[in-house]
């Protein structure tokens, strides 16, 4: 299995652990990454704000790079902003006039979309291409009587279905009880983080990641597959525990860093000392199952 | 708002106006919005303003700048409409017209895209700081410095100067501007 690959600027930078781990977790399950020269920024939630047009244009720069890279069809991106912004320029790039629209302006660099890539999830190439059985597989360090709770925010479910329900998702389930650990039951695992807002409008921002912390009150870790809800969730919990006059500090970790503690693989390949939560004592600490 | 500019408001208007004209007001997306609780205007309410051209009213609510795209609204409309979609497009209007009302969420986007712009990628360390330079106030910085203390201890924040950078997508994005002149 090959992918071209995709990681975005945030795993270049506050997420680094999330790339260092998908591309270790990937590697333990026999999957090849290759690497797509001169990526450039998807245009985040940023360009949308300010330009459709380059909205359009910044993803289907990457999408025309990687066309020129033979060998695979697919990009996987980790990030779920990256993800849904790759999505939209291909789904834009299947119409002809739109097409020729983009590479009108892509022109300036050289560079033509003919739409032949295909934008995948990593959670999608996880529970769909790799699936929970050869996860199963691999694991030599079950995380027995860990209750995890999967959260999947917004972008990689909405508004493309794709890989699972946009509403209800259950797509980490299987993938989290592979690894020994139970799922923990919530209904909060599609709900907003505040994205954005967490900036912009601070106040409105806290209020959902408070009742997502709040919810997750019970499980021994939450598990994330986007690094702004990974920000989101784990940043401002010392900030949220005080206001709330409850603790609700929670160590949260990227989903291929779960599955890369159930590998056994070492901890350079899964850097849970990089999380800003305290990750790294739901891998030392007892499950908390009879809590 | 004076006369010439009400009337350039209301053409800049007129394209989202059209993305929302079958709204039928049953309110799933005010119901569906997880920042609705926070809004003057529900997302409904916005889009009836937008129905009966009332640029003033749009312009004043703060409903599009509290939109976090989480595309619950756009995945549950009955009618299909692209409501996300129209809150970005409200969001560009403004951050056009440069309204100060809306500095925060717009000096936020502008200077991330300055970044993208100057690298290619954005450097996370850098475009904060062209956006609290932006925003010209004095506290706010001392909002992110926990934050920035955690991502500091970790290594995670990126020292290079904000820098000019090469420039490398200039091309592209001149080009987009070009073409978004040209009707």
């Amino acid at each position: 299995m090959t992918y071209l690959y995709y990681p975005g600027c945030s795993l270049e930078g506050s997420a680094r652990e999330y790339d260092i781990s998908t591309r270790s977790a990937l590697k333990a399950l026999d999957v090849t990454l290759m690497d797509i020269p001169d990526w450039t920024c998807c245009g985040a939630s940023a360009a949308a704000s300010v330009s459709t047009l380059l909205s359009l244009v910044l993803p289907a720069r990457n999408l025309a790079l990687a066309e020129a890279i033979p060998g695979a069809d697919d990009i996987l991106a980790p990030c779920s902003a990256c993800y849904l912004n790759l999505k939209k320029a291909e789904v834009q790039a299947r119409d002809e006039s739109e097409r020729s629209r983009l590479n009108a302006v892509l022109e300036v660099e050289n560079l033509r979309i003919s739409g032949r890539m295909r934008v995948r999830h990593l959670l999608d190439v996880l529970s769909r291409d790799i699936g929970a059985d050869r996860i199963r597989e691999k694991v030599t360090a079950p995380l027995s009587g860990k209750r995890i709770a999967p959260y999947y925010g917004c972008q990689c479910l909405r508004p493309y279905r794709v890989f699972d329900d946009p509403e209800r998702p259950v797509s980490m389930n299987a993938l989290i009880e592979a690894t020994g650990a139970q799922v923990f039951s919530w209904n909060m695992g599609a709900v907003c983080c505040g994205a954005s807002n967490m900036s912009t409008h601070a106040a409105v921002g806290t209020s959902l990641t408070t009742a997502i912390l709040k919810a997750a009150k019970g499980a021994d870790a939450i598990v994330t597959v986007c690094p702004m809800c990974q920000m989101n969730l784990e940043a401002y919990q010392d900030g949220i525990s005080q206001s709330c006059q409850d603790n609700l500090r929670i160590p949260v970790m990227y989903l291929p860093q779960l599955l890369g503690l159930a590998f056994g693989l070492p901890r350079a390949d899964i850097r849970l000392d990089l999380n800003l939560s305290e990750a790294g004592a739901f891998a030392a600490g007892p499950a908390q199952a009879e809590r | 708002m004076k006369d010439t500019e009400n009337v350039q408001m209301t053409e800049a208007l007129a394209p989202i106006q059209d993305m929302v004209r079958a709204c039928i007001q049953c309110g799933t997306c005010s119901a569906s919005c997880p920042n609705a609780f926070a809004m003057t205007d529900t997302p409904r309410r916005l889009w009836r303003m937008l129905q009966a051209g009332e640029t003033q009213a749009v312009l004043n609510s703060e409903t599009f700048a509290l939109c976090s795209a989480c595309y619950s609204c756009t995945l549950r409309c009955p009618r299909g409409l692209p409501l996300t979609d129209a809150m970005n497009a409200l969001k560009q209007v403004v951050a056009r017209k440069d309204a100060l009302r809306f500095a925060s969420g717009t000096l936020f986007y502008r200077n991330f895209m300055e970044s993208v712009r100057r690298h290619g990628r954005v450097r996370e360390t850098e475009f904060m700081y062209l956006y609290l330079m932006a925003m010209k106030n004095p506290l706010l910085p001392f909002r992110f410095a926990p934050l920035g203390l955690k991502l500091f201890s970790r290594k995670k924040l990126d020292f290079r100067l904000p820098s000019g950078g090469d420039a490398r997508m200039d091309a592209l994005f001149h080009k987009v501007r070009e073409l978004e002149n040209t009707p």
